[in-house]
Order: C-alpha cells, then sequence, then structure tokens
C-alpha cells in the first residue's frame, strides 16, 4: 500500500508544479529552472525548451550541477526523436532505445 | 592515407551526434520535392483553401522542428521570451539556415497592433512555380507561412500567418509578404512582462 500511495504522491505532485512552470517560464530565458517547488523532503526541478516542452524531475534535494547535465543530455535525445517526421509532438514517446538511454543518463548523473 | 579512415556507424539515430548538419542541400532536389508534395494535395482536395491549408499544416511541422534544433545548435540554449525577440530569430537565424539568407524585411503593421510583415523579393519555393490565372489568389508560400506559424507556436506566441503577393511599382513580378497576426494572449503577456 505504501509504494502505491507514494508513485500516486510522487505524480500528483509533479503535476501541481506545472501550473508554477507555466509562470515561471516567461520570466527567464535560460532553459533549466532549477528547484521550483518542494514539498516535504521532495524537490521538483524543471528544464524547459525552446518549444516549451517541459522536464521535470522529483527528487530529494542534492546535485544541481548533474540535475543540470542529465536534463541537457536528455533535451539532445529529444531533439533527435523529435526530427523524425513520422512523430506527432506531443505525443508519448515509445522507442525502447530512448527508454534504455534515459535511464544510463539517469545513473551516470544522478 | 585516402580511404582508410572509416566512418563510424551508428546502431541507432539516438546515438549519432547532432551536429552540425548539411549547410547544402541541392535546390533542383527540393524543387522536384516540393512540386510533387503541392500536385500529390491538389489530388486530395476540392478547393483552393483546402489546398493552402494543407501546405500550412506539412510547414508547421517543419516549423516545429527547426525551433528546437536551431535553439540547441545556434543560440546555445536560451529561449526566447519576447515578441521582438522571437520575431528577429525567425527573420534572420531560420531564414539564414532555411533559405541561405536573412529575410528581406521585417515591418510592423501600421493598422493593427497585432500585425508584423516579413517580406521577400521572391520565396525560394515559389522560385520554379507559376500560379495559372483560374487559381487566382492561392500562394505556394503558405507552406513557408505554415513554416513560420510552427515556429511562433510552438514557442508560445500563437499567430495566423499567411502569404500575399503584394504589386510593386516598376517590378515585373509581385514581392511576397508573410503576414503575421498574433493572437490576444501574446500581446496581453507582451504588455505585463513590459
Amino acid at each position: 500500500m505504501q509504494r502505491e500511495d507514494a508513485a500516486q504522491l510522487h505524480q500528483f505532485v509533479l503535476h501541481a508544479a506545472l501550473d508554477i512552470v507555466q509562470d515561471l517560464a516567461w520570466t527567464t530565458s535560460a532553459m533549466f529552472l532549477k528547484a521550483i517547488d518542494r514539498f516535504n523532503d521532495l524537490v521538483v526541478s524543471v528544464y524547459v525548451t525552446a518549444g516549451h516542452t517541459r522536464f521535470m524531475l522529483l527528487h530529494d534535494s542534492r546535485n544541481e550541477d548533474g540535475i543540470k547535465s542529465f536534463f541537457q543530455e536528455v533535451h539532445e535525445l529529444y531533439i533527435k526523436i523529435l526530427l523524425n517526421p513520422l512523430y506527432l509532438p506531443g505525443s508519448r514517446i515509445t522507442s525502447s532505445h530512448f527508454d534504455t538511454k534515459v535511464r544510463a543518463l539517469a545513473r551516470k548523473y544522478l | 592515407m585516402i580511404g582508410t579512415g572509416k566512418i563510424k556507424q551508428y546502431a541507432n539515430v539516438l546515438d549519432k551526434p547532432l551536429g552540425k548538419g548539411k549547410q547544402e542541400v541541392s535546390l533542383s532536389a527540393f524543387a522536384f520535392l516540393f512540386s510533387e508534395l503541392v500536385q500529390y494535395n491538389q489530388t486530395q482536395v476540392d478547393n483552393i483553401s483546402e489546398l493552402e491549408t494543407r501546405l500550412e499544416d506539412a510547414g508547421y511541422a517543419v516549423g516545429a522542428r527547426v525551433l528546437e534544433l536551431l535553439c540547441q545548435r545556434d543560440k546555445g540554449n536560451r529561449r526566447e521570451t519576447r515578441l521582438l525577440g522571437i520575431l528577429s530569430f525567425v527573420h534572420s537565424t531560420v531564414w539564414k539556415v532555411l533559405f541561405g539568407k536573412v529575410a528581406d524585411s521585417l515591418e510592423k503593421g501600421t493598422e493593427h497592433e497585432d500585425e508584423y510583415m516579413i517580406s521577400e523579393k521572391e520565396l525560394l519555393v515559389n522560385r520554379f512555380i507559376s500560379i495559372p490565372k483560374d487559381m487566382g489568389t492561392f500562394h505556394c508560400g503558405a507552406f513557408v507561412a505554415g513554416i513560420v506559424k510552427g515556429v511562433l507556436e510552438n514557442a508560445g506566441f500563437p499567430a495566423v500567418v499567411t502569404a500575399h503577393f503584394v504589386p510593386v511599382q516598376g517590378q515585373q513580378r509581385p514581392r511576397t509578404t508573410i503576414l503575421i497576426k498574433f493572437a490576444e494572449e501574446v500581446l496581453r503577456r507582451e504588455a505585463r512582462l513590459g
């Protein structure tokens, strides 16, 4: 029961932070928005791309530089997926290779 | 020695580096491809406005991708948050990458606050196209208008973008103008950001 609740809580916290991102994105021209919201000991960090696609990460607070590099690498991967003319922007990314690479990056930087 | 180096083959496109991309693409190849695109769409629609819509949608997809790619490549990961910023981005960077030169001019509309115009003596896509008289106001520049729309909308500046022929005195061929009309919320946000 505990683990199930935790997963739902994480999702809830992330979605609640979306509103904050919306406003914050227009105040700066940087892409990495650092930690924008806290909940107990969970921190939400956000990276907004030029096309206003948001990468959000829920984590316990540490290692900001690692998170920034992680986001930058994921951004490059995302652009490569986006360049596929058959990919509809905004739809779910189903490539398993993409999944493997993101997990490898997560192990490396986080 | 020549020929001993092997180009690294990547198993998956996600592993290949993004790189600078090809600086030049064959003009004739593009002209053929574009003409096929127009002809194919002509067989699928019943009237001119649908044809223009289809070309615009094709351009929209290009615009969305060009925006992300160029911000990553040429602007070192900085987003545009202001109206003038995004307009000059389209007018110089996007045009330079797509057509090899910056657009001829960028003007603010005199009648309405929310209108801007990018003018070009002759759009690259129209160079090998002639419009028959019975098609009236049809403009293949709808494709380019779609590209601009894709860039603007994805950057958070929704707009209606259209392409028009503007006759110029002293010149046989009319100039092309891309008319950009921004949505209400863009102007409100701009005013708020000061």
